[in-house]
């Protein structure tokens, strides 16, 4: 499955894309596979969006879809049909933090 | 020795590469470098002076690391993977409980001097770690944390090891520096670790003014032609030893303050050192809004403030711990950043000061080179 990402500003700097990327993502299309399959793609970006030993999103990342907060399911659930079509981004979003 | 210069400075929300020519008259400013991230610390190694490496923190992304193999035209992320050895032990909270230890970011980098793969990495929470291959993996040296671990404490700024000194003549004898906690100092290599605080009087912080860890110190270097001499800022007190940690002795003198973070060695005067000084703990910034190097010619105790250049009203800066170096150029240049963002540089030893730039974010680290 073609899968598409959103990354947040600093991370597409450090990826070195400037859009959304396009991922294959072995199915389920979870929030682990979708990212297990970025940090493949995209070695730079381990451990920039979840620790590396614990696997565990990090504190100030969220995950959207369809605008909606998906950051609390469970990583192992599957994401919308609409994701793992590739109709509909799955977005990686620095949250609003500090003063 | 000739040669152009080369300043690495690390910012709260970049780094920046300052060149000039061996006068440091006129200067380029390259940067910003992974702009928007903090910049703990950007240095380089003599054993190759295209190989540079960067610590690339963010509150929300983590920690990066980043190498260049061309004087910082290009960067290539590398390993970030700080995982301490073992089973994760416990040290002590703000609170006196024990708190597992959690890596937050590398705060210091020190390569080797004849290896550019080899680097040392000292992070916090408090631990040292080495990369034989570019900083691809690291390894940590888990020994360290075996001297009395459980009783290290955070101070405010984190328990963070910040420094790191490596005998020029001894590739198996290593000190390093951790907030809150003291110096430590290995024979082997980074096996095994001793505390060497004996000397330090931390009467304001420590319930036992003596403990054997848990003092603050703040920095430490050596000249490479005295192995056995290091000077020290400590959170309060100017120290040194001349027995390679073995006996500290105080070395404020006439210091109108010895808070502060920073101190330096010149390169060619092995007995003559740098700090600036800082009110006290409760306000970080200069006694009088002066912002004045002070330096002493007789290895501490006698000190004279250096003040042409530098703004001497109205100015409440602080310098932070790895915010000063010396270049090796026949005038030694002395060269700091500040919370302002200014770097100052003096290219004759700290008569005279003028900054090379006056509005970077703040400054964390400051590193020079002199590039053949």
């Amino acid at each position: 499955m073609i899968v598409r990402v959103v990354l947040p500003t600093h991370l597409r700097t450090l990826a070195r894309v400037t859009s959304s990327v396009e991922l294959e993502v072995s199915e389920p299309v979870t929030q682990k596979s979708v990212l297990d399959s970025l940090e493949a793609a995209y070695p730079m970006l381990r451990g920039t969006v979840r620790d590396p030993a614990t696997k565990m999103r990090r504190p100030f990342i969220r995950f959207y879809v369809f605008d909606q907060d998906f950051s609390d399911e469970p990583l192992d659930s599957p994401l919308p049909a609409e994701v793992a079509a590739g109709k509909e981004l799955f977005r990686i979003v620095g949250a609003m933090a500090g003063g | 020795m000739m040669g152009n210069v080369r300043v690495l400075a690390g910012t709260r929300k970049g780094a920046f590469i300052l060149t000039s020519d061996e006068r440091r008259q006129n200067w380029t400013v390259d940067g910003p470098h992974f702009a928007g991230w903090e910049i703990y610390h950007i240095t380089g190694t003599s054993a190759d002076p295209k190989r540079l490496y960067a610590s690339q923190t963010s509150g929300w992304f983590g920690q990066v690391m980043q190498r260049s193999d061309d004087a910082g035209k290009t960067w290539e992320a590398v390993g970030n993977d700080f995982a301490y050895e073992g089973v994760v032990e416990t040290h002590k909270w703000y609170d006196g409980t024990q708190h597992p230890w959690e890596f937050k970011r590398v705060w210091h980098l020190e390569p080797s001097r004849t290896d550019p793969d080899s680097i040392y990495a000292g992070v916090e929470d408090a631990a040292l770690f080495h990369s034989a291959d570019g900083g691809k993996s690291w390894q940590e040296l888990s020994g360290l944390r075996g001297v009395k671990g459980s009783l290290w404490q955070p101070g405010a700024g984190g328990m963070c090891l910040h420094t790191i000194v490596m005998s020029p003549d001894n590739p198996d004898r290593m000190f390093v520096a951790i907030s809150a906690a003291g110096a430590f100092r290995t024979e082997d290599g980074g096996k095994t670790w001793q505390p060497v605080n004996k000397g330090l009087h931390s009467g304001d912080e420590l319930p036992d003014a003596e403990a054997e860890v848990g003092h603050c110190v703040h920095s430490i270097t050596m000249h490479p032609s005295r192995p056995n001499t290091l000077f020290m800022q400590k959170h309060w007190d100017v120290m040194r030893t001349d027995d390679s940690g073995e006996n500290w002795h105080e070395v404020s003198g006439n210091l109108p303050s010895d808070f502060g973070f920073p101190i330096a060695v010149h390169a060619h005067e092995p007995e003559t050192i740098y700090v600036v000084p800082i009110l006290s703990d409760s306000y970080h910034y200069p006694p009088d809004g002066k912002l004045r190097v002070y330096r002493s010619r007789t290895g501490g105790n006698e000190w004279e403030a250096l003040t042409k250049g530098l703004p001497q009203k109205d100015c409440y800066v602080n310098v932070f711990r790895n915010a000063m170096a010396v270049d090796s150029l026949e005038s030694c240049g002395i060269y700091f950043g500040t919370t302002g963002g200014q770097v100052y540089v003096s290219a004759d030893s700290g008569d005279n000061w003028m900054p090379i730039v006056h509005d970077l974010p703040p400054v964390l680290s400051v590193e020079v080179q002199i590039i053949p």
